[in-house]
């Protein structure tokens, strides 16, 4: 890519969700009901290289394994295969004073604020915890600190001695921001971090984080399925399908050249847009793969209009085809 | 079909009685949701659009409570019922699709059991049967491989396909009446496009009305018949889809409109409304969006009143007033 040190780097980064059967399931397979172990493959060997100062968005369908690989790059989930790189180092081998640096440097921002958020602690102590206890503030200065994070997203100082149950879905999101930022993070995945705020409050949030970039370098994985955001934001755009990266791009270039991959190109036809038309919404057509059983060769060969018999049977690895533009798929073979 | 509406929100009060202060999260709010009808539900983060739909299943919890107006279903003030009644009509005449899909789900059952459980309660039927339901309901929401997703347990599923599954959950019965709570979020626009596809039937086939809340100006204008947008615990504009998009009257609404990211400012600034959400704990008598307003007038500081510029066209703004339209 560029020239500048990768802040995270992901090689042939995988991960398997193996479902064991349970009693009731074992018994049955004895006698011969054909029950097998479930193997969700959530993602399948991805290879990526983050620079510092850059904002990557992330896509794909749902289930595709986006929330998995940023939580894996984040640390807080174990690779089945592969290697989590964070300034040049293995993540896995990391310990002791490193080991928590990097945990501080790298935050996640969490698809479901609710669930991450500990339901018996009050909105000062969720985000002014951490920064306390790692010196980022003194208690004499700590509601000072938690103000000023609160005020960034959006939210008034009178809202810390609450608990998070007591906000509307928008205001909960918008804690679990405030908690990544209140550690001064070097790297953040954000995941469908703006997805429950209303447009206004969406755009004060993406403003912060443009301006945190700008005045430390701070460095973003921003998933999102709202294409929109990600064109305005991302330097770079990665897309996925079914655990894997089918295409990697500068959003400029994919912008302005188009996709390359065939599903990218179905994707971006679809950007939404203000209309002011009721609409009849059509149904999906075709049966979408699984990833309890990802289809053999190319996994979009079922959906795609250009599929021939080289694509049933072998994976398309994921190739330049112009400079720093990177797709999966045998078409670009043939030219 | 009748005429009358499927629900009628009148003069609907919800107040937090909390150690600060009175929360007043839902103050004076009334609209109408006639069969078959989608009305969307837009409006600021924190404005009280969920605790509009808490407030007609009965589902607000101390230090909450609707201190004033009525809920009427099918011509019946539901606030009046007990909650045995209430229970009754949830999940069977009317479901809810909650903002966090995990107040539809519990986390220890699997999908299996909790979808078949919701079928029995409506309709004496067979556990086959009802399993056959659930995986056709699963598969209408697009989530592949239903059979085997039906053995998950929610924390298996992907955040997309949680939200997925309380929608299944929420369409199952062909309920009379849906409150749908950003129902969509966090759906890529294929697999959206399906969802509101089969809100669509739903209300064509079998006269459903939705309340359609969600911040998705896209979405909602493509969606409802109409619009209602709220601020600080109020309704401050309502009309149908086209005209709130296209023309719309309340500041705050343009406000809204103006933010959202067009093609051509990547990487520019966005536009945001300037200053914060007013605290609903003090509001006065006034405007509440007075203080962000580009347009205020002294008059302003007055409770504004509801003009009505065409029929079933509504903003609570003094300014389309004293404005010579354009
Ligand atoms: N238990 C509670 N105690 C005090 N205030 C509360 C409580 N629950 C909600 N509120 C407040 O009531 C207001 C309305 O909340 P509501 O959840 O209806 O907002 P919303 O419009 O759905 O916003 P969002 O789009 O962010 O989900 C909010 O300002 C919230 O802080
Ligand atoms: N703990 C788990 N156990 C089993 N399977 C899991 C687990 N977590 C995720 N999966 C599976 O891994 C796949 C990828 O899930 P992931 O949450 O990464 O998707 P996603 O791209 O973030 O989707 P969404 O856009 O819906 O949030 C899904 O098929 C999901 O069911
Ligand atoms: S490799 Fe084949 S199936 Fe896959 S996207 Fe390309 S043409 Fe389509
Ligand atoms: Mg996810
Ligand atoms: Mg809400």
């Amino acid at each position: 890519m560029s020239a500048a040190p990768a802040v995270i780097e992901a090689r042939g980064l995988s991960k398997r969700f193996v479902k064991r059967l349970d009693l009731a399931g074992k018994i049955a397979a004895r006698l011969g009901s054909g029950q097998v172990e479930e193997t969700v493959h959530a993602v399948d060997s991805v290879d990526l290289a983050i620079a510092k100062g850059e904002v990557v968005g992330l896509v794909g369908e749902s289930g595709c394994g986006k929330s998995t690989l940023g939580r894996m790059i984040a640390g807080l989930l174990p690779a089945t295969e592969g290697q989590v790189l964070f300034k040049g180092q293995d993540r896995a081998t990391l310990d002791g004073r490193s080991a928590l640096a990097a945990r501080l440097a790298v935050q996640m921002i969490f698809q479901d604020p609710y669930a991450s958020l500990n339901p018996r602690a009050r909105v000062e102590a969720i985000v002014g915890e951490a920064p306390l206890v790692h010196g980022l503030t003194t208690a004499g200065d700590l509601p000072a600190y938690v103000d000023a994070m609160l005020a960034r997203v959006g939210l008034a100082p009178e809202f810390k001695r609450r608990y998070p149950h007591q906000f509307s879905g928008g205001q909960r999101s918008r804690i679990g921001i405030a908690r990544a930022l209140a550690v001064k993070p070097e790297f953040l995945v954000c995941d469908e971090a703006i997805a429950a705020l209303d447009v206004s409050i969406q755009a004060q949030v993406i403003n912060l984080f443009m301006d945190l970039r700008r005045d430390f370098d701070l460095t973003y994985l921003f998933i999102s399925h709202d294409l929109g955001v990600v064109q305005h934001i991302a330097d770079r755009i990665i897309i996925m399908y079914l655990g894997r990266i089918v295409e990697m791009a500068p959003t400029v270039a994919l912008i302005e050249q188009g996709p390359n991959h065939p599903y990218a190109q179905a994707l971006l036809a679809e950007v939404p847009r203000l209309g002011r038309e009721k609409r009849k919404f059509a149904p999906i057509k075709g049966e979408i793969p699984s990833p309890l059983d990802p289809p053999p060769g190319c996994h979009f060969h079922p959906r795609c209009p250009h599929a021939t018999e080289r694509c049933r049977i072998e994976a398309p690895a994921l190739r330049e085809i112009a400079p720093g533009r990177l797709s999966a798929c045998h078409l670009n073979d043939i030219r | 079909m009748t005429h009358s509406p499927t629900l009628s929100v009148e003069n609907l009060k919800t107040h937090f009685f909390t150690r600060a202060g009175v929360v007043k999260a839902v103050d004076g709010v009334s609209f109408d949701v006639r069969p078959g009808e989608i009305l969307g539900l837009v409006g600021e983060s924190g404005s009280g659009k969920s605790i509009t739909g808490f407030s007609i299943l009965g589902l607000v919890d101390p230090p909450g409570r609707i201190v004033s107006g009525a809920v009427r279903f099918k011509d019946e003030d539901i606030t009046k019922l007990d909650e045995d009644s209430l229970r009754g009509l949830r999940g069977n005449r009317i479901a809810m699709i909650f903002q966090d899909p995990m107040m539809t789900l519990n986390p220890v059952l699997r999908i299996d059991t909790q979808m078949v459980e919701t079928v029995q309660a409506h309709a004496r039927v067979s556990n086959g049967e009802a399993l056959e339901r659930a995986r056709e309901a699963l598969s209408l929401v697009g989530i592949p491989a239903p059979e085997r997703r039906l053995k998950a347990y929610p924390h298996e599923l992907s955040g997309g396909m949680r939200q997925r599954v309380a929608i299944a959950i929420a369409f199952i019965n062909k309920p009379d009446l849906v409150i749908a709570d950003e129902p969509t979020t966090a759906l890529d626009v294929t697999i959206q496009a399906q969802i509101l596809h089969e809100a669509q039937e739903l209300c064509r086939k079998t006269g459903t009305a939705m309340l359609w809340i969600t911040h998705d100006l896209a979405v909602i204008s493509a969606l409802a018949d109409r619009i209602a947008v709220m601020y600080a615990g109020r309704i401050v504009e309502t009309g149908t889809a086209d005209e709130v998009i296209a023309r719309p009257l309340h500041p705050y609404t343009q406000g809204l409109l103006g933010s959202v990211p067009t093609r051509n400012q990547r990487g520019t600034r966005l536009t945001q409304i300037p200053g914060m959400t007013p605290s609903l704990l003090n509001l006065g008598r006034g405007c509440a969006f007075a203080a962000r307003c580009s347009k205020v007038l002294p008059a302003c500081a007055d409770e504004p009143a509801v003009a009505e510029p065409s029929p079933g066209r509504q903003v609570r703004c003094i300014r389309p007033l004293v404005e010579v339209p354009a």
